[in-house]
């Protein structure tokens, strides 16, 4: 059962990355970084290892993922302004 | 072409220089001698049913310094990056930051966020309160209260986080935490030693010395900056 969990996360897992990597939209890239992270707290957490589960649950799902959105928006803004700048 | 050879030599001779290292490689059988002393010193040493905080706090507390070290330098960097506000010179440029139209949270998130955000913060201040008792700890604590108030910051259920309340409990808190370790140098065995404190009840949450009370600064250091850092993002994106 844990051996049956343990294997289909990893395989999310090593799809999110993947998906990450080779995805054109942007944000759907960040939301597949995200999942990785929140399948290894999972997996974390399963292996006996809570304390850095709680970590990467909120650090690496929740406010990198967050992080990352607020600078793509940023950088997306400076685009934008650069174009009309061109015009 | 004689260069390159020549570099890839240097390098696999630098490679083939760490074989003989492999001869030492063998299956642990059990858990190394340094770890079964702390498993059988930690309990008596400090009065503490969680081993892994006995380590991080006490046994490796200045490795836990130095990490809330370096997560202080990486807030002070994005506060001096991001963190001020530009003020538009007159004549030179018009104002780059007209605030963009924000789209109100919709109603769903805003209830939500309200009744979730006091169960994360209590949550949160369970975590490093306990984190001699169960897993978890300063960082897991801190980390949670800081996704707390960003849930709060999405919902708009208030519009900036208070920066100077926190700035000024991020101080105190790591003062006080450098101030303990050095009063554990003064009354007790070293720095960051905790027993200066009576060891208490085992398995009651006034127990293991000042071992709580490290953490709970270390969770409300973590926590403020963190939530320092995501609102001064946030600010200027």
């Amino acid at each position: 059962m844990i051996l049956a969990l343990v294997i289909v996360f990893g395989l999310i897992m090593v799809g999110g990355a993947v998906a990450a990597l080779y995805t054109k939209d942007m944000v759907s890239a960040i939301v597949a970084s995200g999942i990785v992270s929140l399948l290894a707290s999972v997996l974390y957490l399963v292996y006996g290892a809570p304390d850095v589960a709680m970590t990467e649950a909120a650090i690496g799902s929740a406010l990198t993922t967050v992080v990352f959105l607020y600078a793509w928006n940023r950088i997306v803004k400076q685009r934008q302004k650069d174009k009309e700048d061109h015009k | 072409m004689i260069k390159r050879l020549l570099l890839i030599a240097v390098f696999a001779g630098v490679v083939l220089s760490f074989l003989p290292l492999t001869s030492l490689l063998q299956t642990r059988t059990g858990v190394t001698s340094l770890a079964q002393q702390y498993l059988n010193r930690a309990p008596t040493d400090y009065n503490i049913p969680n081993i892994v905080t006995a380590i991080v706090v006490s046994y490796r507390g200045l490795d836990t310094l130095g990490e809330v070290t370096v997560l202080f330098a990486a807030a002070v960097g994005v506060s001096l990056a991001l963190g001020f506000r530009r003020k538009a010179r007159p004549g030179k440029d018009e104002p780059v930051h007209a605030e963009p139209t924000k789209v109100p949270a919709s109603e769903i998130l805003q209830t939500g966020a309200g009744l979730l955000l006091p169960l994360i913060l209590a949550f949160g201040v369970y975590i490093f309160l306990h984190g001699h008792l169960t897993p978890g700890g300063g960082f897991q604590g801190g980390v949670v209260i800081a996704s707390g108030l960003l849930l709060a910051l999405l919902a708009g259920t208030f519009a900036d986080v208070p920066h100077g309340l926190l700035q000024v409990l991020e101080m105190l808190s790591g003062a006080s935490y450098v101030a303990i370790g050095a009063l554990g140098l003064w009354l007790g065995a070293g720095f960051l030693d905790p027993r200066f404190l009576p060891a208490g009840e085992f398995g009651q949450v006034y127990s293991s010395g000042a071992i709580p009370l490290i953490y709970s600064l270390v969770g409300i250091k973590v926590g403020s900056e963190l939530a320092t850092v995501i609102s001064d993002l946030r600010r200027n994106s």
